[in-house]
């Protein structure tokens, strides 16, 4: 009887659920995943592909991750500032020199804002730039092998973090700095910040053919903190715009000091007035120690150059480049419209959005209305800048976007929500929850004249109760919405890798027809490279020994090697003889102390070795790559430091 | 309690209802067993198939009544870059040994092997025996344009 009782109760509660939720439908409160056609938006059938590549900063882990819209399925995760054991990268001998500073190695690194190169104001898909915060450098990633490629340091920069934005035509990829510091760096007291700190804004030039940087110029700015920066494009194109907060220059408890004044700046910036001043002769070359780690394809192997000195604009030499546009309260992301008309200003402690007009600008520069100056730069009055404000939208607006058809999306943290607004009617049309705390969103195409207004991911800072629990550490949440309608509608969750600050997003098409299998044997210019079974050999020069080795399915050759001894430096080269799609090999020795090495078709790559203890020791292949991986192995002998084992090498055949 | 007995004659009946079974089978093999067949299958690589073209991209080849020389040194080159992680001139190593190849394979196969090999050890009989012959090595897809692969043939005529 009992029994009975509760299963009719079960089953009204499930009837009652049902209905309820019929009921929600047809009320048209099509809540997110309710609607009945979510699913499918965001199916992508097995063997189909995504219709977009979305590349998420991995902020602490100092990576990027590569994800597919609209499934929110994670391909890779591409190694940047960071060593990454998976394939060797940062441990392998080629690699090292891609994490040299002028600090020394420093193997880890805080990625925050990436940004993909355009065209004449379209994304092209060709490379990738993304900021270091910590330890100032800008990497560039070639999306043909999706391998970072380049990794310059920026000098006199200190948390680099108004960065690595691009101008229309990848001119520049531009990475301003967040604190402002002693420049040169000197040693003096702290409370003396004011006045004597500066900001260093660096342009760096990205060569049209090879993608390659050099800092054409560093502007020093007052000691403000410079937070984010957008380019101007279409009309604005040329000119460069920076939030700044901490105007009141405080060195302590900035979390008060900095939220003192009611309006802080946006610093426009003529770069192509500054450009043109340099490109004279301008500007003054000082000493700097920064490195330039550049990746050559050819030879798989990166360098570290160290540049002795940068050249430096102060803002005075070149009147009518900068100017200050006063906006409230501490902002934080500094956004320009497809347009390049409408510079959004997103004032944390705001109750408003503001959005400053380029045009309206000009005008003002061009009368000369200025509200006074601060260190010889001139303030505009905000009055005169402003296009319009959108009225107490959300609380704590970080970033905006914009989907290319007049309207703009803006995240809110404190309030936990992204909200669509309307470019110059500045009416609120739609706000959507996320989960939770907001930083960033990204819509495909973001940062340029043509976004590809379908989707739109906010990436949030807090996950809590969105997944199973995994322990205190989670990893973050993302939630995708279709903005292709006039509400946005929430598709899809998905969990993010490290702290996702900014992503950049576009098309597939592009980047796929570009992509490269493999890399040409033929082409391998690697120093160390066996390009055929012939090549292999082992050769010592004194304590140091170079193997040269090859892999493929299955086995290295040489595989049994002897007459190494204790104290000395082996260097393994392993070339993947394979010029086949998707058949790496990996390989792996007892005791190997840095990482193992995963090598890709064609190619070239080297692991240290220094063996501590006489034995014979086992190498394999890490990656499982044919029916016969399992016997994928070798042996390496190794003799106390006095013996005389004479050095051999074979494969197929014993020693001796 | 009576439910449960029930269940546990039905689970009892059933194991000595199979077990009756494997005794019966047991039984009826007993002293009846075949001899192991002996007779050895001869090796696929050993097997001669001339007209078999095999799977792939090339449908005919014109060997010319004399080696072409220069293609054969330019297909020595390829063969020493591309292939010899594998097979040897003078010996079966992880692969088969070219030398005498066409003696047991049309042309149009061999190219086909080093053009289309996943094809090949898909849907080739001999290829796919050749596979299980030689431990499932798989051929490598080096990669090779139909030229270079043309050229590598010609090597081949040269092998004695």
């Amino acid at each position: 009887m009992k029994t009975i009782l509760k299963s009719t109760v079960a089953l009204l509660t499930i009837l009652v659920a049902f209905s309820s939720c019929n009921n929600s439908e047809k009320s048209g409160s099509k809540s997110g995943a309710l609607a009945g056609n979510v699913a499918e938006k965001v199916y992508v059938a097995p063997g189909e592909y995504d219709s977009h590549y979305a590349f998420l900063s991995g902020g602490y882990s100092g990576n990027i991750t590569v994800y597919g819209l609209p499934s929110g399925r994670m391909f890779k995760e591409i190694p940047v500032f960071s060593q990454f054991p998976t394939s060797g990268y940062g441990y392998s001998e080629e690699t090292k020199p891609m994490l040299n500073t002028s600090h020394g190695f420093i193997p880890w690194g805080d990625s925050h804002h990436p940004d993909i190169s355009q065209t004449n104001g379209e994304i092209d898909g060709r490379f990738i730039f993304i900021n270091e915060n910590n330890t100032p450098r800008i990497a560039k990633i070639d999306l043909k092998t999706f391998e970072t490629t380049e990794i310059i340091e920026v000098p006199n920069s200190a948390g680099n973090h108004s960065s690595s934005f691009v101008t229309e035509n990848t001119e520049y990829v531009v990475a301003g700095t967040r604190f402002s510091v002693p420049i040169p760096q000197r040693d003096m007291p702290i409370k003396d910040y004011k006045g004597n700190f500066k900001g260093a804004l660096s342009f760096i030039s990205v060569a049209p053919e090879t993608g390659n940087m050099a800092i054409k110029f560093q502007v020093l700015m007052p000691g403000f903190n410079y937070d984010l920066s957008h380019p101007g494009r279409g009309k604005s194109h040329g000119w460069f715009f920076f939030t700044t907060y901490n105007t009141e220059e405080a060195s302590t408890l900035l979390e008060v000091n900095a939220s003192q004044n009611d309006k802080d700046f946006i610093a426009a910036i003529n770069w192509k007035k500054i450009e043109a001043y340099v490109n004279n002769g301008g500007g003054t070359m000082m000493p700097a120690n920064y490195a330039h780690n550049l990746y050559d394809e050819d030879t798989h192997t990166a360098t570290s150059t160290m540049k002795k000195e940068v050249r430096v604009v102060n803002p005075s030499e070149v009147p009518g480049a900068v100017y200050f546009l006063p906006t409230p309260k501490s902002p934080h992301g500094c956004d320009v419209d497809p347009t390049g008309e409408y510079i959004v200003g997103n004032g944390k402690l705001s109750a408003n959005l503001t959005v400053h007009s380029f045009t309206k600008m000009l005008d003002a520069i061009e009368k000369e209305k200025f509200a006074g100056e601060a260190y010889g730069i001139p303030i505009l009055n905000f009055e005169d800048v402003l296009a319009g404000s959108v009225e107490q939208p959300g609380l704590g607006p970080l970033h905006t976007e914009f989907d290319g058809k007049g309207n703009a999306y803006t995240t809110f943290f404190i309030s936990s929500e992204v909200v669509k607004w309307k470019l110059g009617t500045w009416e609120v049309i739609d706000r959507k929850p996320t989960y939770y705390s907001v930083g960033h969103l990204t819509i495909p195409g973001g940062n340029s004249g043509k976004p590809q207004g379908k989707y739109m991911f906010a990436m949030n800072k807090i996950t809590k109760d969105r997944y199973l629990p995994t322990g205190p550490e989670m990893e973050h949440s993302a939630q995708l919405y279709d903005i292709s309608g006039d509400k946005m509608e929430l598709l899809l969750d998905f969990p993010t890798h490290g702290e996702p600050h900014y992503a950049a997003a576009m098309r597939a098409d592009l980047i796929m027809e570009r992509s490269q299998k493999i890399y040409s044997l033929e082409e391998n210019k690697h120093p160390y490279a066996a390009k055929s079974d012939a090549d292999t050999k082992v050769v010592r020069k004194g304590n140091e020994v170079h193997i040269y080795m090859t892999t493929i399915r299955s086995h290295f050759s040489p595989d049994n090697i002897e007459g190494i001894k204790v104290g000395d430096k082996v260097y393994f080269h392993v070339t993947n003889l394979e010029q086949d799609f998707d058949v790496p090999h990996g390989f792996a020795v007892l005791g190997q102390n840095n990482s193992e090495l995963l090598v890709m078709p064609g190619q070239t790559k080297s692991s240290v070795w220094e063996p501590t203890k006489v034995g014979v020791w086992p190498f394999y292949c890490t990656d499982f790559c044919s029916a016969l991986h399992q016997e994928m192995q070798g042996y390496i002998r190794v003799s106390a430091a006095n013996a005389d084992t004479p050095l051999k090498w074979s494969m197929g055949e014993d020693i001796e | 309690m009576v439910k449960s007995l029930k269940f546990l004659a039905l689970v009892i009946s059933l194991i000595v209802f199979s077990c009756g079974e494997r005794d019966k089978k047991e039984e009826s093999s007993y002293g009846k067993k075949e001899p192991l067949k002996t007779e050895k299958k001869e090796p696929a690589s050993k097997r001669i198939e001339l007209s078999n073209k095999g799977v792939g991209p090339i449908t005919s080849v014109d060997l010319g009544l004399v080696v072409d020389q220069d293609m054969a040194t330019h297909g020595k080159e390829i063969y020493g870059k591309m292939c010899t992680a594998c097979h040897k001139a003078d010996k079966k190593f992880i692969g088969p040994s070219p030398t005498g190849i066409l003696k047991r394979r049309s042309p149009e196969w061999v190219m086909n092997m080093i053009l289309n090999p996943e094809g090949m050890t898909k849907e080739d009989p001999l290829a796919k025996d050749l596979l299980m012959e030689f431990n499932g090595a798989p051929m490598a897809n080096q990669g090779l344009t139909k030229e270079d692969a043309r050229a590598v043939l010609e090597y081949f005529r040269t092998l004695k």
